[in-house]
């Protein structure tokens, strides 16, 4: 089968100025990330990873470099790129589905089709009876899945990932970085995720990238393979897989993290 | 879910029940005692109606006030420009407010004149303002703009750059624009500011209202107020901010009441 570039990040770079100098926080980034592939990033905190999201996401200008998204090139956000956060940021004073809805909103293209297509994500995801709730009755791990939902629903082709499970406690972390690494999967989605959990990272991506303190420059590229117990690849099961410990070290070795 | 007829779950609802029901009548039975010794004193001689008056005799004017319709005129006034100047004040100062959250430049280069006519206690402005507009209803709703705009402009504006940026970010990554973000996610979570603004807003105009009258009019609650103080009737000088304090508490109702229909997503 052969892999198809979707995203191509082509020598990034970026310098932050202030008045007290200037940092510089990412130095010649380059990498490919397929259709239907997870990319995970992983690297020392504050060394630029959610930097580099901004900057795929077209929220921030590099200094240098550029991102191809389908050949091409982006300027400024556009609905190309969903992108997921820390925190669900659902609008309290919005539905669920209002929420859902806010993307094509925005791009102005809600209609009864898009309507009833949020109502049938609304129902997969089984958040149906919650329809009409406002965030506040919902659960953390409900909210972020209609986070999940209103970031598929634009059907962008690159999802980007900002931690997106680190705001929840433990439990509920494990289960829906469980559910959301399916619904990726399933949808056949592109995905690159920042995140601090190593676990998190081999259980859920086809590749991890280690970054290196600042100014972040790409450390290592690991694929990572998985022989998942019953043949299916669900995060769960894959942190039962024989290789995960191994990969897990190398990891850790490359942070090469001193505290 | 929930167990309605549960022994134990009832027992609970009254002692909630009993307790707010303790709390009103407690606050009744503060004002009622309250009257009742200001008029027993005033009959027994204790105190000097001259100066105090007493609840009767206000009552009395009250009536004698409402018949003649006089009493309206007077409140109606009053009331209409409160309600113009605390308008006008709001929605200017949000719209200000909303202007300074699109041009950073501009919030940057105001700061300063903001802070200062903040500090600036605007009813020292009252004589100036009444000169020039005019010594009419228009001096007095003025007035009552000066007190309540500047305040609005701060808080509001304060509150639109504590919108998460995240949130911010969000649309962003949806392709809004600065107009849609404003719309979409810095008013709608600003409501709960611009409403605490509106309450604080309804005393700031009743205070410009009637440092207003005060100055210049010959009819309002403040007029009746200084009329009554220049002849020493006291009973309308009381009866006067009886009615302001009635008044005042039905406008506060009011918002509250619209804050609970605006906020629903909050209960």
């Amino acid at each position: 089968m052969e892999k198809k570039k979707i995203v191509e990040i082509k020598n990034i770079s970026m310098t932050y100025h202030t008045l007290d100098g200037e940092t510089k926080a990412i130095k010649d980034i380059n990498l490919n990330i397929n259709k239907g592939e997870i990319v995970s990033l992983v690297g020392p905190s504050g060394c630029g990873k959610s930097t580099l999201l901004s900057i795929i996401a077209g929220l921030i200008e590099p200094t240098k470099g550029e991102i191809l998204i389908k050949e091409k090139k982006i300027k400024g956000p556009n609905k190309e790129v969903g992108y997921m956060f820390q925190r669900d940021h659902l609008f309290e004073w919005r539905t669920i589905i209002e929420n859902v809805l806010i993307g094509l909103e925005i791009q102005g293209r809600v209609n009864e089709k898009q309507y009833k297509n949020a109502e049938n994500l609304l129902d997969i995801y089984g958040l149906s009876e919650f329809k009409e709730s406002f965030p506040r009755q919902l659960s953390g791990g409900m909210r972020q899945r209609v986070a999940l939902i209103r970031t598929l629903i634009v059907e962008p082709d690159l999802l980007l990932l900002d931690e997106p499970f680190s705001a929840l406690d433990y439990q509920t972390r494990l289960a829906i970085a469980d559910e959301i690494g399916i619904i990726l999967k399933k949808e056949g989605k592109t995905a690159l995720m920042v995140t601090h959990d190593i676990s998190e990272a081999i259980s859920v991506s086809d590749r991890v990238v280690v970054l290196s303190k600042r100014p972040a420059t790409i450390k290592d590229i690991i694929p990572i393979n998985l022989t998942c117990p019953g043949g299916v690849r669900t995060p769960m099961k894959c942190r039962e897989a024989p290789e995960f410990r191994y990969y897990f070290n190398q990891i850790w070795k490359e942070l090469d993290i001193h505290v | 879910m929930y167990n309605k007829n549960s022994k134990e779950h009832e027992k609970y609802l009254k002692k909630i029940k009993k307790r707010k029901r303790d709390i009103i009548i407690t606050q009744i039975l503060i004002l009622v005692i309250w009257l009742l010794q200001w008029e027993i004193t005033a009959r027994l001689g204790w105190i000097d109606t001259f100066l105090t008056s007493s609840p009767s005799q206000i009552w009395k004017l009250f009536i004698d006030y409402a018949k003649g319709g006089h009493l309206f005129y007077h409140v109606g006034i009053s009331v209409l420009e409160t309600i113009v100047g605390f308008l006008i004040g709001t929605i200017l100062g949000v719209l200000i407010a909303i202007l300074l959250w699109w041009s950073d430049f501009l919030a940057k280069v105001l700061d300063p004149y903001l802070v200062v006519l903040n500090s600036l206690p605007k009813t020292a402005l009252a004589p100036i303002i009444i000169i020039w507009v005019g010594a009419g209803y228009s001096g007095i709703i003025v007035t009552a703009i000066t007190l309540s705009i500047v305040v609005t402009i701060m808080n509001v504006y304060s509150g639109f750059k504590n919108v998460d940026k995240d949130k911010i970010k969000l649309l962003e990554t949806f392709g809004a624009t600065k107009f849609q973000v404003l719309k979409k996610v810095v008013l709608p979570s600003s409501i709960p500011t611009i409403i605490s603004t509106i309450k604080v807003n309804i005393g700031l105009s009743w205070v410009g209202v009637i440092v207003g009258e005060f100055l210049v009019s010959k009819a309002g609650i403040g007029y009746l107020i200084v009329y009554g103080g220049q002849v020493f009737k006291l009973d309308l000088v009381m009866m006067s901010v009886f009615i302001l304090a009635i008044i005042s508490a039905i406008m506060y109702q009011l918002i509250a009441f619209i804050e609970r229909k605006l906020t629903k997503w909050q209960q």
